[in-house]
């Protein structure tokens, strides 16, 4: 098989999930009217598949500084950190997370899939070990793969397998990573963070903290997992995203490590491409403000969260196994997953549509992102037509 | 199982691939796991967690992209135990 009919077979693998017309994937939205509406095709939809979980994506504050960083410092920087495009506002940013997490050192990154693999292989190479998560982001793995390490995967939040594994690398627990995350992208789910550092203080292993979808979500001030239970200073390093609360794109890490400063000279990932523009920059630090400010939108993303999670949960969904930001109900196979997931948008709700092998153990997915910007009548809205497809698909 | 004779794991995998197998395959040292036993990635992942606890180590994923067949797997394990 030649490399074009190795794409071929995997497009036929494809078509055989989904049915030609369907285009859960990837789907064109045309028209973008708020942090909740969206036009898709002829529709009006009722947005609930995004990461927006503040709702900033038109603040204005965000929007005025994206402005007159475009008109002051132009689209974009045409060059890597290492050389021509580290500016004020990319420096003045790092302190600023920095600052935010009570830390000595930031770096900031193009992408957030960014963060994680230079921050990943800066840490870590060949002689190493990394622990993950079994239902660790793709971007951790990646980031795994590419730093060499020996890469060893744990049950997904399970303590007493991660500590078998810890048992049995020996006296290689000094040189191994452990690499976990505030917030579970697939069901939702939050690290047992107090165990994970109490096993990373017995085993004397360095441990990093993905803030992704927990930053902006979790913790009085919003910094995450780690502000809420209280446990900043067990952190080694700290990775998240711009892409989710703060609305923009790009990534950091940050850390008590001064050493964090030395991947700037050997993280491919952060030295061989060009840095986040100005605007990028600008609308990321306007939109942290508001996050660190933001306990009435914290509170208010927490009411919708927990009332579409105790209504799908009524009415008898398979759910994560605890009410946040992400809500993904857990469906048989991926037929009736698609079926919710078409019925859903006929309905005008757009939803995630996660099918095998993207979710973990084979589950078919149709997963909610619940934001501060939903109102109370959006949410019933969205619950009564769960509810009605339950009863017309799932019961039948 | 606490030994890490070449010969007692091959055996051990036989036995559990061929529970696993959909495909009606004598299975040999030289079987090929994903060509001819049409195991699904999750029942593999599986036997692998069950064969780490049973030879009491941690086989690295990355180790196991260079895994064809049966025997590439028991010289994996064994080479594991052996060091750990």
């Amino acid at each position: 098989m030649n490399l074009l009919e190795k794409l071929d077979a995997a497009a036929t693998a494809r078509k055989a999930m989904l049915p030609e017309g369907v285009g859960a994937f990837g789907i064109p939205v045309e028209e973008v009217y708020s942090a909740t509406e969206a036009r898709i095709g002829e529709r009006r939809v009722l947005l609930l598949g995004t990461n927006n979980y503040l709702g900033l994506t038109f603040a204005p504050e965000c929007i005025q500084a994206a402005h007159k960083a475009l008109d002051t410092e132009g689209t974009g920087t045409t060059g890597s950190r290492m050389a021509n495009g580290s500016y004020h506002g990319h420096r003045a940013l790092e302190r600023e997370f920095a600052d935010f997490y009570d830390c000595c050192a930031g770096i900031v990154f193009t992408t957030g899939y960014q963060a994680n693999l230079g921050t990943i292989s800066g840490l870590v190479g060949r002689g190493d070990t990394v622990l993950i998560d079994g239902d660790s982001h793709a971007s951790i793995f990646d980031g795994c793969i590419l730093s060499g390490a020996e890469i060893i995967r744990f049950k997904h939040n399970d303590m007493i397998d991660m500590e078998k594994r810890l048992r049995r690398l020996g006296d290689r627990t000094e040189t191994t990573l452990i690499i976990v995350e505030g917030i579970y992208s697939m069901l939702g789910d939050q690290a047992p963070l107090a165990d994970i550092v109490a096993l990373k203080n017995k085993y004397k292993c360095t441990l990093l903290l993905d803030e992704a979808h927990s930053l902006g979500v979790l913790g009085e001030t919003g910094q995450g997992l780690s502000e809420k239970t209280g446990l900043q200073k067990e952190i080694d390093f700290i990775t998240g995203t711009f892409s989710k609360s703060l609305c923009s794109i790009g990534g950091f890490c940050v850390s008590n490590h001064p050493q964090l400063d030395q991947l700037r000279y050997i993280s491919h990932p952060y030295i061989f491409t060009a840095s986040p523009s100005p605007a990028t920059i600008a609308s990321t630090r306007a939109a942290l403000q508001l996050l660190r400010n933001g306990g009435n939108l914290r509170k208010q993303l927490w009411k919708n969260c927990t009332q579409l999670y105790s209504k799908l949960e009524e009415t008898g969904y398979k759910l994560g196994p605890e009410p946040g930001p992400v809500i993904a109900a857990v469906l048989d196979n991926p037929k009736q997953a698609l079926q919710i997931w078409q019925r859903l948008l006929e309905n005008n709700i757009y939803v995630n549509l996660i099918l095998p092998p993207a979710a973990p153990d084979g589950k078919s997915l149709v997963r909610c992102s619940v934001n501060a910007a939903h109102t109370t009548e959006q949410m019933a809205y969205v619950g009564d037509i769960f509810a009605k497809l339950y009863n017309e698909i799932l019961q039948t | 199982m606490t030994n890490n004779n070449y010969d007692e794991i091959i055996e051990l995998l036989c036995d559990r691939l061929g529970s696993l197998a959909n495909a009606d395959v004598n299975i040999t040292a030289e079987t090929n796991l994903i060509s001819e036993l049409s195991i699904d990635s999750i029942k593999l992942l599986n036997l692998i967690m069950e064969i780490e606890d049973a030879f009491d180590i941690s086989i690295p994923i990355n180790a196991l992209a260079d895994v064809q067949t049966v025997h590439e797997l028991a010289s994996l394990i064994s080479k594991i135990k052996s060091a750990s």
